[in-house]
């Protein structure tokens, strides 16, 4: 397209040429259409946070388990290979989304789906009395008060969701709480396929 | 009852556009001299309908009439006069009133001084221009609406955002939108030529000033946010990639090459097709801009808030100004006949390569602006693409474009031959290489600000090199001065624009040698870098009109001698719940001391310094590009479009 036109191209390819501008401009309209499309169904979301993480291992970690809930704590080797997908759930119980997504985590860990917690930055009395009020969901649960492995996980704010496969890769990333329509809409989805 | 004013003033112009759109069409097709001569009063009328209802919104800032929910979401009582005004264009729907009040002056401009054009060509001009205003009046009136009332009015206004609270955010959008609908007069004489089916040297000279004062004023706007964002944001850079500073990037890319190609066009009738081509290109990436940051498909600091009905509306203009544009260029185009065929190694032949580097440069910024966007939509991935890509992909491209601008513009039209022309330059390229040893010399082994040093001087000193040559400075000198005073100003325009590059380039260079650090300071405390202390003296509390402030005293010392008194602050807005930062800087012109404050904690305060040699010269170089393009427009030639008296027969025949 950058050729020059002076060229002594043949007519018909000079025609092919001139046409060129015209498709591209109408191709690149039509994806902009699916976007504006995407914002109002919700499949197009630009302010989606991606994650360096995705496809990649959990980064190397190990947290202490949180007293007086007889729950073991989480490291990375519980995520290596951990035989079938395993939600990872980042809280604290002064999040209010996190309390708006506790009955989905709640409902899927009855379900079967494995959903391992870490209390980020939060005082281990407060999460016990958060779960002890809205249930517990998770098989294990580590403490990271100094938030220093949720920076490693590259933590964009609470709550915030990965899967994990059988394999040990992370597939998915949620910023934000976890809704009926997250579960039905993506994580859904994805459970069943990586299952 | 003012509001209502501007409503209908709007609306009157939305009609006068109709007007104008439809008589300059059916003018020149049905040879209608009466319907043509009508389109400069309509344009006149367009613009005057426009500037009341403009007037009227500001005015409604101005009183701060909170009855307007226009102003009660974007101001407040507390606010400086100044920025009362400003706020006028803070908003979504201000910004368009801007948008189509700048629209309107361009056809008002082209009606007023297009007297020397054909009358059949400025009809259609005027028609196109019209056209496009028709596209936007009537998306202000249907979807934003800057004079909606709200009843019963809130006490008082809910602020600006304050980061848009100072003066060289409040004049970004004027200057850059003075660029982007600049744009739209060259897209309109490119279809009204389409439509002819005819381009030629006139056409060429009538498109120039139209473009370089359009380049101009985005070199300005685009400079100007840069800057801002240098000193606003806080973060030490002055450009970062981001999608919507991208786009307003590449109609400036775009607008360069047009500006470029437009003189092969005005001086050897050839590259008709592919500057036609430029100049519906230049329109389509300002007007992708404008969905861009309105649409909210992207996420950026920049975005107005996203409303898909709005993306929706303003997409359908991009397709039918910029699709409708292309379909007319595919349908039309392959009859223009090039005429010239020339050498490769000529005046000509460099400014093809100037417009391949240009539009390559161009093509990787859409697709890096872009390609995340269609990777989510298609593939479904979350990618960012960053510096690094845009670094590494554009160097290649910009190492011969900056070689190239030197020798490009000593180079004779028609056949040339480069031995004669590097010869003029050797002192140039001496002076480049020095740049480099110095800076190796100087700052050890740095080897991309050294190149970037190499190759502004190079610039600097070509562009320098080629006006001692047309002066015959030194073969002649005692008759340079009168021949300084003859030497056209486009010439004397071109090289200060070049030169401006140059100096722009060392700024870059500069840029590559910055030096930061952070640093937890208590009162006292001092911290070094680039060979300064930085001692922070104090922390306290301060009041301004419309917000409180922390600031920190920091003296810059060098061996004990104060250097700088430097006094960042944190300022906290209660209206709008929102916080700035306003790094404090002090410049010697050769190096910039910077400094920001960040959070305090038990009595410390977290700053970053930063130590930036040459930033400065980034905006002076854009300021003397934009003066380079003034210059030029000033030339008489350029100014005073006389036509070809071919021409003239050609569009009377044609009328």
């Amino acid at each position: 397209m950058t050729a020059v036109p002076e060229k002594r191209a043949t007519p018909m390819s000079r025609r092919a040429l001139m046409v060129l501008p015209a498709l591209v401009a109408g191709g690149a309209g039509l994806g902009f259409f699916a976007m504006l499309r995407g914002i109002g169904t919700g499949s197009y979301d630009p302010r989606g946070v991606p994650s360096a993480l995705l496809g990649k291992a959990p980064p190397a970690f190990e947290l202490p388990p949180l007293e007086g809930v007889g729950l073991p704590g989480l490291s990375a080797s519980d995520l290596r290979a951990p035989g079938r997908p395993v939600l990872v759930n980042f809280f604290a119980s002064w999040c209010v989304p996190c309390v708006i997504e506790h009955p989905q985590l709640m409902r899927l860990s009855r379900d079967g789906v494995p959903v391992f917690g870490v209390g980020y930055k939060d005082q281990p009395a407060d999460s016990r009395r958060f779960l002890e009020r809205h249930g517990n969901p998770y098989a294990r649960l580590g403490v990271d008060l100094p938030g220093r492995a949720s920076i490693d996980w590259g933590l964009y704010g609470v709550p915030e969701t990965y899967l994990i496969d059988r394999g040990g890769v992370i597939r998915w990333r949620w910023a934000g709480p976890v809704t009926e329509d997250t579960v039905r809409a993506d994580l859904g989805p994805l459970l069943r396929r990586y299952a | 009852m003012i509001p209502e004013l501007g409503h209908f003033a709007l609306a009157l112009a939305l009609a006068l556009s109709c007007a104008q759109a439809a008589f300059g069409l059916v003018g020149p097709w049905r040879g209608m001299p009466r319907l043509m001569a009508a389109t400069p009063p309509l344009a006149a009328g367009a613009l005057l309908a426009t500037a009341v209802t403009f007037g009227c919104l500001m005015w409604s800032f101005a009183v701060n009439d909170t009855s307007v929910s226009n102003v009660a979401q974007n101001s407040h009582s507390a606010k400086p006069m100044l920025y009362k005004l400003t706020a006028t264009w803070g908003s979504h729907e201000g910004s368009m009133v801007l948008w189509v009040l700048i629209l309107a002056l361009c056809g008002g401009a082209v009606a007023g001084f297009g007297r020397d054009l054909p009358s059949a060509l400025k009809a259609r001009v005027l028609a196109v221009l019209g056209l496009v205003g028709v596209g936007f009046f009537a998306f202000i009136l249907g979807t934003s609406n800057p004079f909606d009332r709200l009843w019963p009015p809130p006490p008082d206004g809910q602020g600006l955002n304050p980061v848009l609270q100072d003066p060289g955010l409040a004049f970004h959008p004027p200057l850059l939108y003075l660029g982007y609908v600049g744009c739209a007069v060259t897209f309109a004489f490119a279809v009204a030529a389409l439509i002819e089916g005819r381009v030629d040297a006139a056409w060429g000279r009538w498109v120039r000033p139209w473009a370089l004062a359009a380049w101009s004023f985005l070199t300005l706007g685009i400079a100007l946010g840069s800057w801002w964002a240098y000193y606003e944001l806080g973060w030490g850079g002055y450009w970062f990639w981001d999608p919507v500073e991208n786009a307003s990037l590449l109609p400036w890319l775009a607008g360069c090459a047009l500006l470029h190609s437009a003189v092969v066009v005005e001086k050897r009738e050839a590259l008709k097709t592919w500057t036609v081509f430029l100049a519906l290109l230049a329109f389509g990436l300002s007007l992708l801009g404008t969905f861009l940051v309105r649409s909210g498909v992207l996420n950026s600091v920049h975005a107005f808030a996203s409303d898909p009905t709005r993306g929706v509306f303003i997409l359908g203009l991009l397709m039918l100004y910029v699709g409708g544009g292309f379909a007319l260029f595919a349908w039309r185009a392959a009859a223009m006949t090039p005429t010239g065929v020339f050498a490769p190694l000529s005046r000509e032949g460099s400014l093809v390569l100037n417009n391949l580097l240009l539009c390559s440069i161009a093509a990787v910024v859409l697709a890096g602006t872009l390609y995340p966007m269609f990777a989510d939509l298609l593939l479904g991935q979350k990618i960012s693409v960053g510096p690094p890509f845009f670094n590494t992909a554009l160097l290649p491209l910009a190492v011969p474009l900056i070689g190239a601008m030197a020798v490009g513009a000593v180079l004779p039209w028609k056949r040339a031959r480069l031995f004669p022309a590097l010869q003029r330059l050797w002192w140039a390229a001496l002076g480049g290489f020095a740049a480099l040893l110095l800076c190796l010399a100087l700052e050890g082994a740095r080897i991309g600000p050294a190149l970037g040093f190499a190759a502004g001087a190079w610039v600097v000193l070509g562009a320098l090199a080629d006006i001692a040559d047309r002066l015959a400075l030194f073969s002649r000198p005692r008759a340079a001065l009168a021949r300084a005073l003859s030497l056209p100003r486009s010439a004397w325009g071109g090289a200060v624009a070049h030169s401006g590059m140059g100096v722009l380039i060392l700024g870059l260079a500069g840029m590559g040698l910055a030096t930061d650090r952070l640093a937890l300071l208590k009162p006292g405390e001092s911290a070094e870098l680039a060979g300064y202390t930085w001692q922070l003296d104090g922390l306290e509390s301060a009041q301004g009109p419309n917000y409180s402030a922390r600031r920190a005293s920091v003296s810059v010392l060098d061996e004990g001698r104060l250097v700088a008194a430097l006094a960042p602050e944190k300022r906290s807005f209660p209206v709008g719940r929102a916080t700035t930062t306003e790094a404090a800087i002090h410049t010697s012109w050769l190096s910039d001391l910077y400094a920001v404050l960040g959070d305090e904690r038990d009595g410390a305060a977290v700053l970053r310094l930063h130590h930036n040699p040459l930033a400065p010269w980034i905006w002076i170089g854009a300021a003397i590009m934009a003066l380079g393009g003034a210059l030029s427009l000033s030339d008489r030639r350029v100014r005073v479009s006389a036509p070809a008296p071919k021409a003239v027969r050609g569009g009377e025949a044609r009328a």
